[in-house]
């Protein structure tokens, strides 16, 4: 069931449009990711959401309902800040119960519904601690559990992973999609980093000058990017220009390239680093440096005609040495074919 | 070693020059506070503790009080009026800001005797407010206005007004705007937002301007002067009289010592109020 | 909305009706400071012509400049020295306290200290006493520009072998210039309006401008001092708005 629906938003800051026509759906408990690099939009998208924001043009309804009539503090949605904003002045205990002190509810309840959510972030020994006192890791289960104890129909999520250091982001990012399991909020994510959407939604977007490239999940938008952003964005991909021909690609140097196709013109295939293999038949080449990380090598392959080398990844150790001559191949269901 | 000359040599003249010119100064104030008053001005070097208790004598206590109350009465129409103004500056485009800093500033630099004489000639019976609530058909005579205790707090609140927003303002302007989306993400109302998250954070500035303008104001004795008419005294005619027409200066120290006294409890209610913000307090 | 920027314009409105009223009233040909008799420059004239108020002005042009020059060589080292050689809160404490102590505190602790050194009262010895708030100012405002150079560059400089002096002069000073010259201007404003203190601390000879202000207030309102307060308005904004060009021409280089 839909829950949040998206139509036709446009937003202009002067001469600089944000958002051009963005349109989504997101379903009832999904966790959802909007990704995209910096000034893509999806931060004017998400202070849409929030109401910290209006748009000029188009519709976003929460379950049916219109939703830029409300002003901020009425929403069923909660946010959770990049930077956190934890009220300074105010302990853990106090941070949590904030949101819950505004809707009137009796202080038992109160008490009770901050104890549950301190124990489900595993704070409750930090409750009277304030904000400044902990580590980065632990304020943000703050403000998730500040977000979360008002039990919203949507959760936003800011850059969630950004602030934290490389071990913690693991773990969080772990925990974020265990805890999504367990209360059962639909969770909105905004990301400039693919890996961080990638590892976690259902579902993401990909956005890029203000407008949605594609909606896929994960894997449909790693195997089939639909354009050449999203090639490009998410993971490595070796890119070759020409005119799409059925079951393929028509090029100038190397003639006729196989892959997936679907569309006309002039045409970019793209082949992952993985899927090409060094033993195939259809560009010759020379290789130029091979670098070795523990469970994969990278190999980088001169190819006469191709302006930037070819990247191949092997498993394990590289069984090809710098200077060797190759021949480079894929399977036709392993490239693709977008619009140049 | 060669840090240590350094050290010496950039701390060694500024620190040399208050130690001489001000610490020992306020040695001597603190000292006087506890000798006698001799016969012809001067001193005696016998220690008392008369005149501390001649502060709780009625004619004193009465002053003291009095200036209290006037000045406490200002420092409050001060945070009123200079709370909201320090809010609406912070709303301005830069360009504005610039220009309503520079608007607030300048006749706080100007020339303070002629800033209160300005209000003489303003509240005086045949001055521009007279004149006006006469014109408007609000009053038929001339209110007598200057020499009252409402036209000194006038003065105080003019000459020190300023001191007040300038605080407030660079408290206001440092507010993280996240913090306030975030109260309204949680459900609260704009007046909810500001009254538990913007007031609280700003509670430092707000004792830092009350200090600025309540302190100045308990020891300002021009205003009182010259346009409460010397018939109200405040603390600072009291100790002005004592040193320069009584020449009881171990009065007038003790007078000068309950100021900053004052002055160090205010400051210490503003160091505890900073110190709970940065939530050193309870760990 | 509106009705939350009221307090905003009252603020403002308090501020200036005094200063324009004042302003406007120099200008009045009648003898009256409150009745409006015509347009004249009539009390500009006995202004210029009033000898105590000229000799005021030189005394405290006087008292302004030297205490602003002993206070921005004094002030400018110790806040260099504050803000790299020490961590002491005692130290810190000394230098703000001139800045919020209560004039009238510092005044009669120096009329004490003067007549306890058998110290005749003259111009001097308001300039040593101007000097003091002076100091604490100049240190305040080079600190806060202080604290936006980067301490590393004087650690470059050592490590290119410039001595401690060398670092400073050529250094750390040039980088704190336009503090310095803010500072600078800022004692020198606090000097020429400070009456307090001068009042107490000034030779019954040697009145600082403040102090014939004061004796000319106390004595009935003239009309001469509506025209001496917008002159010294129109020098004050002046320097003030030179001031803030200056320091954003320095911002901005």
């Amino acid at each position: 069931m839909t829950l949040l629906s998206i139509n036709g938003v446009r937003r202009k800051f002067g001469d600089v449009t944000a958002l051009d026509g963005v349109s989504l759906d997101i379903a009832e408990g999904e966790f959802f990711a909007l990704l995209g690099p910096s000034g893509c939009g999806k931060t004017t998208l998400l202070r849409i959401l929030a109401g910290f924001e209006t748009l000029d043009e188009g519709t976003v309804t929460l379950a049916g309902d219109d939703l830029t009539k409300v002003p901020a503090h009425r929403r069923p949605i909660n946010l959770m800040f990049q930077s956190y904003a934890l009220f300074p002045h105010l302990s853990v205990a106090a941070n949590i119960a904030y949101g819950l002190q505004r809707e009137g509810l009796p202080k038992g309840v109160i008490k009770q519904r901050v104890d549950e959510v301190l124990e489900r972030v595993g704070l409750a020994h930090a409750a009277k601690r304030r904000p400044q006192q902990l580590s980065g890791g632990q304020r943000q289960r703050v403000a998730l559990a500040r977000a979360i104890v008002k039990r919203p129909r949507l959760l936003l999520l800011d850059e969630p992973l950004s602030a934290l250091d490389r071990k913690v982001r693991a773990e969080m990012q772990l925990w974020l999609k265990q805890l999504q399991h367990e209360v059962g909020i639909t969770f909105v994510v905004v990301t400039h980093d693919q890996e961080e959407a990638m590892s976690m939604a259902d579902r993401i977007a990909v956005l890029n000058h203000g407008a949605v490239e594609q909606i896929a999940d994960p894997v449909t938008l790693y195997g089939s990017p639909a354009t050449h952003f999203v090639a490009d964005f998410i993971g490595a991909n070796n890119f070759f220009s020409g005119t799409a021909v059925d079951d393929g690609l028509s090029t100038e140097v190397f003639g006729f390239l196989p892959a997936r196709g679907g569309v006309t013109g002039p045409a970019l295939l793209a082949v992952r680093p993985e899927q090409v293999s060094l033993t195939g038949d259809l560009l010759t080449g020379r290789v130029l440096d091979v670098s070795f990380y523990g469970g994969l090598s990278r190999v980088a392959v001169l190819v006469a005609g191709h302006d930037t080398p070819v990247l191949v990844h092997q498993h394990g150790a590289p069984r090809v040495a710098a200077g060797d001559a190759v021949k480079l191949g894929w399977a036709a269901e392993d490239a693709v074919v977008v619009r140049a | 070693m060669r840090r240590l000359g350094e050290r010496f040599t950039l701390l060694g003249p500024g620190l040399g020059y208050l130690t001489v010119l001000m610490v020992v100064p306020l040695a001597l104030v603190l000292s006087y506070s506890i000798f006698q008053r001799g016969r012809f001005g001067g001193l005696i070097y016998e220690p008392t503790t008369e005149n501390f208790a001649r502060l709780f004598d009625p004619l004193y206590l009465n002053v003291v009080v009095t200036s209290v109350k006037l000045a406490g009465v200002t420092t409050i129409l001060a945070l009123l009026l200079g709370y909201p103004t320090a809010y609406a500056i912070t709303k301005l485009t830069p360009k504005w800001k610039t220009v309503a800093l520079i608007a607030l500033v300048l006749p706080f630099w100007t020339n303070f005797l002629i800033r209160t004489y300005a209000w003489i000639v303003l509240l005086s019976p045949a001055g521009l407010v007279n004149d006006a609530l006469t014109g408007w058909g609000l009053i038929d005579e001339p209110l007598q206005l200057l020499y009252r205790q409402p036209a000194i707090v006038a003065g105080l609140l003019y000459a020190y007004v300023p001191l007040m927003v300038l605080p407030l303002y660079a408290a206001l302007e440092r507010m993280d705007d996240e913090l306030l989306e975030a109260a309204a993400n949680l459900g609260a109302k704009p007046a909810r937002a500001f009254f538990s998250v913007t007031f609280p954070l700003t509670l430092p500035a707000v004792f830092t301007g009350c200090v600025f303008v309540f302190v100045p104001s308990l020891g300002n004795f021009v205003v009182p002067e010259l346009l409460g008419g010397g018939q109200t005294a405040m603390v600072g005619n009291l100790v002005r009289d004592q040193f320069l027409k009584a020449r009881d200066w171990p009065f007038g120290a003790t007078l000068a010592l309950a100021v900053v006294a004052m002055l160090v409890v205010l400051l210490m209610l503003q160091a505890w109020s900073a110190r709970r913000l940065a939530g050193d307090g309870d760990a | 909305m509106a009705m939350r920027r009221v307090p905003f314009f009252l603020t403002y409105v308090f501020l200036w009706i005094p200063i324009l009223v004042v302003v406007g009233m120099s200008f009045n040909a009648g003898d009256s400071p409150f009745n409006w008799g015509g347009f004249s420059f009539r009390w500009y004239g006995e202004l210029a012509a009033d000898e105590e108020i000229r000799q005021g002005l030189v005394n405290t042009l006087i008292v302004a400049t030297g205490s602003t020059a002993l206070s921005t060589v004094l002030g400018t080292l110790l806040a260099v020295g504050l803000a790299r050689h020490t961590r002491s809160k005692l130290l810190d404490a000394v230098a703000t306290l001139p800045v919020i102590l209560p004039d009238i505190v510092l005044a009669i602790g120096l009329l004490a200290f003067y007549a306890l050194v058998q110290l005749t009262l003259g111009l001097y010895s308001v300039l040593l006493a101007h000097a003091v708030f002076g100091t604490a100012a100049v240190a305040a405002v080079v600190r806060t520009r202080l604290a936006t150079t980067d301490p590393s560059l004087e650690e470059a400089s050592r490590d290119l072998g410039a001595n401690g002096f060398t670092t400073f002069w050529r250094i750390t000073l040039p980088s704190l210039a336009p503090g310095v010259v803010a500072g600078a201007l800022l004692a020198f404003t606090l000097s020429v309006d400070e009456f307090v203190i001068a009042f107490f601390t000034a030779g019954p000879q040697s009145p600082t401008l403040p102090i014939v202000i004061y004796s000319m207030v106390r004595f009935g309102v003239t009309p001469e001092i509506n025209a001496l307060a917008t002159v010294l308005l129109a020098v004050t904004f002046t320097a003030i708005l030179a001031a803030q060009r200056l320091t954003r021409l320095a911002g901005s280089r």
